[in-house]
């Protein structure tokens, strides 16, 4: 059964389709993502979904419930960890806990109850009366999490949940959500534009870009549609090799952007070769062949033609948006 | 009909009683400036004389209602910048996205901000007496709390609504020193409305916290312009339609 449902969902602003008719499931207990650059239409996407902006078109269901008919109900049945930080600092991590779950109409030993257990869950417990203020970003985030799931949410939902943190705070973020995922038995949707964090966590991811989902599969098969393998040849000629690479049956995909050429295959020690030897018969000069396993870049490369730092839009912009 | 969430607007409160306790710079500096006042002002202008008032009022005894509508205008019309703040980092997204309706959200706002406004009115109203304000001892003296009160209704609903309408901090705050002023200045707080040249007293009539200082002096000292519940009436009216407008915009803002 599945508890998000999305059909055609739409939120277009003046000139800009934020959102361009979406369609998903999420099943339960799964951990679902959404993978693309800024600006694609994730936070959008996930506001519609918790009720704080009201989609132009279609129709999203959590839990059953019709964000549009229904946001109470909704707001009942998730938790939420927004993109930034929504604390307040000069309040201790407790009381923070506390303040959320009155807001949800907690009973006082149900309450205190569950701020132990969602602190053990983090790991916050001995910095539970420390003001927010003097957390680190990690501990912020970890707070965050253990607010979200406060009042026994169905979903969870993560805008983001590691920006602006270090790749070692990063990894630990990640095993919390994961245990979370595990202990609580919750459902997770979380939107993300690093790669590492939607394979790591995701078990399906869905590739957004310019307001419309791209592809929905989990990232194993996302990457076996590339080839088991990757191979990229820089090369002095890129349309040239590609005619010549094409007509090969072992070549799975083959992309070209510029004189990079991206081929999926299998049995990559063996092709190398074969390739060495149409290029010295084609006349190309190749300047370097790498080889690896698919990563969900590649995926993203694939799909949308760009790599996703391409499309990011320029902090310049960014401020653009926000002030004019 | 919305029925209300007793458990949210204690809390929201609770968050503004906290916040109010922990902030130690502005409690220090909110009990020093209307002291500061209230004393340089009251015995400096000590000598000064109003002709047609009665001759047992002093200067500083017509002045303590009116710094104490002060030490009450400011932390009410500034709940619309804490609104703004939390805006600003995020929280009021957590505030909005629980399933507690906007009604709920404005009213333990307000009554975090009256109570903080409350306190602070109170604690000049204590000052004054130690400054020897003479103080008149009759039934009208119940009323004070009322009019403090109501004052700080007109006064955060002032404040949410500029609030709902701004998108910045700084813009909230020349809005209102910009009206602040006016309304303190024009409201017989430092003058009493008596000895105003006509044209002025025009003026204050239409300034709301007028009501407010002269219900208080009819109140604490016995001496007002209006008689009392001139100034209640006016007041009750004034904070429901401000808070009805406040509140209004606020459910109507984004977040």
């Amino acid at each position: 059964m599945s508890i998000i449902s999305v059909q055609n969902l739409k939120k277009y602003y003046k000139d800009v389709k934020a959102v361009d008719g979406i369609n998903f499931e999420v099943n339960e207990r799964e951990v679902f993502g959404f993978l693309g650059p800024n600006g694609a239409g994730k936070t959008t996407t996930i506001k519609m979904l918790v009720t704080l902006l009201k989609p132009t078109e279609g129709t999203a269901k959590i839990t059953g419930y019709d964000v549009k008919k229904d946001p109470d109900k909704v707001r009942r049945s998730i938790g939420i960890v927004f993109q930034e930080p929504a604390l307040d600092d000069r309040l201790t991590g407790k009381e923070n806990l506390d303040f959320h779950a009155r807001m949800y109409g907690m009973r006082k030993e149900q309450r205190e109850k569950r701020i132990k257990e969602v602190l053990k869950l983090v790991d916050l417990e001995e910095k539970a009366n420390t003001l927010v203020k003097n957390y680190s970003g990690g501990m912020k985030r970890r707070i965050e999490l253990a607010r979200g799931l406060m009042h026994f949410p169905k979903v969870l939902f993560l805008d983001e949940p590691t920006l602006g943190l270090d790749p070692q705070t990063r990894r630990s973020v990640w095993d919390y959500i994961k245990s979370l995922n595990e202990k609580e038995k919750i459902t997770i949707f979380l939107t993300t534009h690093y790669m590492e964090e939607a394979d790591y966590l995701c078990k399906r991811v869905a590739i957004i870009d310019r307001g419309k989902i791209l592809v929905i599969d989990k990232p194993s098969k996302l990457k076996s549609r590339i080839g088991r393998d990757v191979i990229t040849i820089s090369c002095s000629n890129g349309e040239l090799c590609v005619n010549a690479l094409k007509k090969e049956k072992w070549v799975e995909s083959i992309k070209v952007h510029d004189s990079i050429i991206t081929i999926g295959t299998k049995n990559v020690e063996k092709k190398l070769p074969i390739i060495l030897k149409i290029a010295e018969k084609n006349k190309i000069e190749i300047k370097s062949i790498d080889i690896r396993k698919p990563t969900l870049e590649d995926v993203f490369l694939y799909y949308t033609g760009r790599k996703i730092r391409d499309q990011e839009i320029s902090n310049f912009e960014k401020f653009k948006r926000r002030f004019v | 009909m919305i029925s209300l969430n007793y458990q949210a607007i204690y809390v929201i409160w609770l968050r503004q009683m906290k916040r109010f306790i922990r902030d130690k710079g502005r409690l220090i500096s909110n009990f020093i400036q209307p002291f500061l006042f209230l004393a340089v002002l009251g015995f400096g202008l000590n000598a000064a004389s109003f002709p047609g008032l009665p001759s047992n009022l002093r200067y500083i005894d017509i002045l303590a209602p009116g710094i104490i509508v002060w030490s009450i205008l400011f932390p009410s019309v500034f709940i619309g910048l804490s609104i703004l703040w939390d805006r600003q980092f995020g929280f009021l997204q957590e505030v909005l996205v629980a399933p507690v309706n906007r009604l709920s959200i404005v009213i333990g706002t307000t009554l975090g901000g009256a109570t903080i406004a409350i306190l602070q009115g109170l604690i000049v109203f204590f000052v004054s007496l130690v400054l020897g304000v003479s103080i008149k001892i009759s039934l009208l003296l119940i009323l004070a709390p009322v009019f403090m009160i109501l004052t700080s209704f007109v006064a955060i609903g002032i404040g949410l609504t500029i609030a709902s309408k701004m998108e910045s901090i700084e813009g909230f705050q020349f809005i209102v020193s910009l009206l602040i002023m006016p309304l303190l200045f024009l409201s017989g707080s430092f003058s009493p409305l008596d000895t105003m040249p006509s044209w002025l007293r025009t003026i204050a009539f239409f300034d709301p916290i007028t009501y407010g200082v002269d219900g208080l002096r009819a109140s604490l000292i016995g001496y007002s312009y209006f008689p009392f519940y001139i100034s209640l009436t006016v007041l009750i009216t004034l904070s429901i339609v401000m808070m009805g407008l406040g509140s209004y915009f606020f459910n109507k803002s984004e977040v």
